[in-house]
């Protein structure tokens, strides 16, 4: 069996779900190299692996610190972070209306 | 001996003991980078000149008057009587993907084209803090998504120093390329799946990708968040280690740094080779590549050049007291480039979210009737094809309804790659081994447009760097010489978790024992040296 492919029905669907937007060139090309990645992937579905082993997050078994204490620590310079918003206003980050549903109020 | 060919150690030096002032050595490395660099990447690119068709291209931004202000400072130490620093006065380049305060911070996409973070990613400050000169930011492939750094946003690319014509590899290409062409001696970049190896073995570099957790990632702008790692790019593995002994430790800002002591690095290389066991494997002997329409992976041999340098290679290091161990399995190491191309993305597409162009970074000037055309049209006019391509693959392979055949799979699959190594490494096993040699890349760098577009090959030219990231190991690349065309070959050693003393101890090892090597004297063509030998 041949590996899976991407039809353009369900590669819209991904893009649309990754709040992208492509340009019909763009997505012709994104589209094949899409499959020839999951043909690239096609061994991996294919593998039989004992149901003892474990799937690892890490490779590494992690010797890392603790988590932090879960405890609000105050950036020095709020400011900075908020110059950097494209719009502010009266303080706070500006976003456009959410998208209205069923044309009711956002 | 030009003053650019001083290794790291060696300005150090001069500068703790007052030979040389920091202001000097930061003056000569801006002349050097003028001449050699040529014109930076800028977005959208520019059309270059022939005269440019012979420069690197490394850097994003040269950060002067950052360098001035710690060069005064380091001076200002040393008079003093001060401790002014481990790597007092050595010139650094910083991969663009980590965080300097009031410094642009792109990840060579448009997407952060503006961002100007308002924080220091812990690794530089640490360089600072030890006194090294912040020369500027290198290019990168995009997010450093990429094998090439063609994928960047920031055009021209870097160009390979050794033959402007080919790639540098990736995605630490900007690196690798300034190290390599002398404009520093030491640079930071980043290992997800041999970002800093196959780069640093194109440009003919020592590359370490240290244990996972061994270095801070903190203010780095993530890619695979299991799988990446800040480390050194240089000349030689003193001067790696040098800058590992720096970098390295626990960071109360990344829960992930380990709390296992860094080792002496430095110390760890007066120690010879005698008695250390180094493994070779048939699974890294070939190159593996799918077929598009079956998915059949066919083997074919590697570059014989490659071959032939890490035979050669093994006989320097059993003439300098190594013992050889061959024929050690490492079978699930064929799955390394599968299964990366699938957690990889996972963690990417995670990552990706966050830039929308509502908090920072570009914000698309088209006008928008709600929110979501915003994040649309923001990303849509942001994010490069590399960025798109991941993030649309990170999204099919976690879906419900393929997770089971994909991205748990691949998590299975990590844990059989690293029992390779387990095994292997394993005191009371079969093999014993200390280390694994292989090589660094498959091939010599290749020609630019030659891979660039065909997105499978490209990562394939990873395959023989990605299982340490699997496994969370360190692993570094020096040279061994260079092919027929005059281009650079490299070997890997792969240690166990923890030991950089180990794997930087056989690349110098391996430095020492082939120090009168005739090919240890050629210089990179967009050198005047270079040029004259070519």
């Amino acid at each position: 069996m041949g590996p899976e492919k991407i039809t353009p029905e369900m590669f819209d669907r991904l893009v649309a779900l990754a709040a992208l937007g492509l340009e019909e060139g763009e997505a012709v090309y994104l589209r094949e190299e899409l499959n020839h990645q999951l043909a690239a992937v096609k061994e991996l579905s294919e593998i039989q692996v004992d149901p003892d082993v474990e799937e690892k997050p890490h490779g590494l078994d992690c010797l890392g610190a603790n988590p932090r204490k879960d405890e609000w620590v105050a950036f020095p310079n709020p400011e900075k972070i908020r110059a950097l918003a494209p719009e502010i206003q009266d303080g706070m980050i500006a976003v456009p209306d959410v998208a209205k549903i069923g044309g009711g109020a956002a | 001996m030009k003053f650019y060919e001083l290794n790291a150690r060696e300005i150090a030096s001069k500068v703790r003991s007052g030979e040389i002032k920091a202001i000097e050595v930061l003056e000569k490395t801006l002349a050097h980078i003028k001449e050699v660099d040529g014109q930076p990447g800028v977005l959208d690119g520019v059309t270059l000149s022939q005269e440019e068709e012979n420069k690197v291209h490394a850097f994003i931004e040269v950060t002067e008057s950052l360098a001035r202000q710690q060069a005064e400072e380091v001076d200002r130490k040393v008079s003093a009587g001060e401790d002014p620093g481990l790597l007092a006065g050595v010139p650094v380049s910083i991969k663009d993907i980590f965080c300097i305060e009031g410094v642009r911070t792109t990840a060579a996409s448009r997407i952060l084209s503006n961002f100007y973070p308002p924080y220091t990613a812990t690794t530089v400050a640490k360089l600072q803090a030890a006194g090294a000169l912040i020369v500027g930011k290198v290019n990168l492939d995009e997010f450093t998504f990429g094998s090439s750094n063609e994928s960047s946003a920031f055009q021209p690319c870097p160009y390979n120093p050794w033959d402007p014509s080919c790639a540098v590899g990736g995605s630490s290409g900007g690196s690798a390329a300034s190290v390599a062409a002398y404009e520093v001696p030491l640079s930071l970049g980043t290992d997800t799946g041999g970002s800093i190896r196959q780069p640093s073995a194109f440009c003919g570099v020592v590359g370490l990708k240290p244990t996972y957790g061994r270095v801070s990632r903190y203010g780095l702008i993530a890619f695979g968040s299991s799988l990446d790692c800040p480390g050194p790019l240089a000349r030689n593995a003193g001067d790696a280690a040098l800058m590992l002994q720096v970098i390295a430790g626990l960071d109360p800002r990344d829960a992930t740094t380990t709390v296992v002591e860094p080792s002496d690095y430095l110390a760890a290389l007066s120690q010879d080779l005698r008695g250390m066991r180094i493994g070779f494997s048939p699974d890294y002997g070939h190159i593996a590549y799918p077929d598009f329409e079956t998915g059949e992976v066919t083997y074919e041999p590697l570059q014989a050049e490659v071959s032939r340098a890490t035979l050669d290679a093994a006989e320097v290091l059993a003439r300098a007291g190594a013992e050889i161990v061959e024929g050690v399995p490492m079978p699930n190491s064929r799955f390394g480039i599968p299964a990366y191309f699938v957690i990889s993305r996972v963690e990417a597409a995670s990552n990706l979210h966050r830039f929308d162009g509502v908090k920072y970074g570009y914000h698309t000037s088209k006008p928008v009737k709600d929110l979501n055309e915003l994040y649309r049209l923001t990303r849509a006019e942001g994010f490069g094809n590399q960025p798109k391509l991941r993030i649309l693959m990170g999204m099919y392979v976690s879906a419900s309804q393929h997770s089971a055949n994909y991205y748990h799979k691949a998590l299975k699959v990590r844990g059989m790659i690293r029992n390779d190594f387990v095994q292997a490494f394993d005191k009371n096993g079969k093999y014993a081994i200390d280390l694994l040699m292989t090589p660094s890349t498959p091939t010599t760098a290749f020609k630019r447009k030659e891979v660039f577009g065909n997105t499978v090959l490209m990562q394939y030219s990873d395959q023989m760097n990605v299982c340490a990231n699997h496994a969370g190991i360190p692993a570094v690349t020096t040279p061994a010489g260079f092919d027929a065309r005059g281009l650079p070959l490299g070997i890997q050693f792969i240690g166990p978790e923890y030991r950089e003393d180990l794997v930087l101890r056989a690349a110098h090892g391996y430095e020492q024992a082939t120090a009168e090597a005739a090919w240890r004297s050629r210089r990179p063509v967009v050198l005047a040296q270079g040029k004259e030998q070519a």
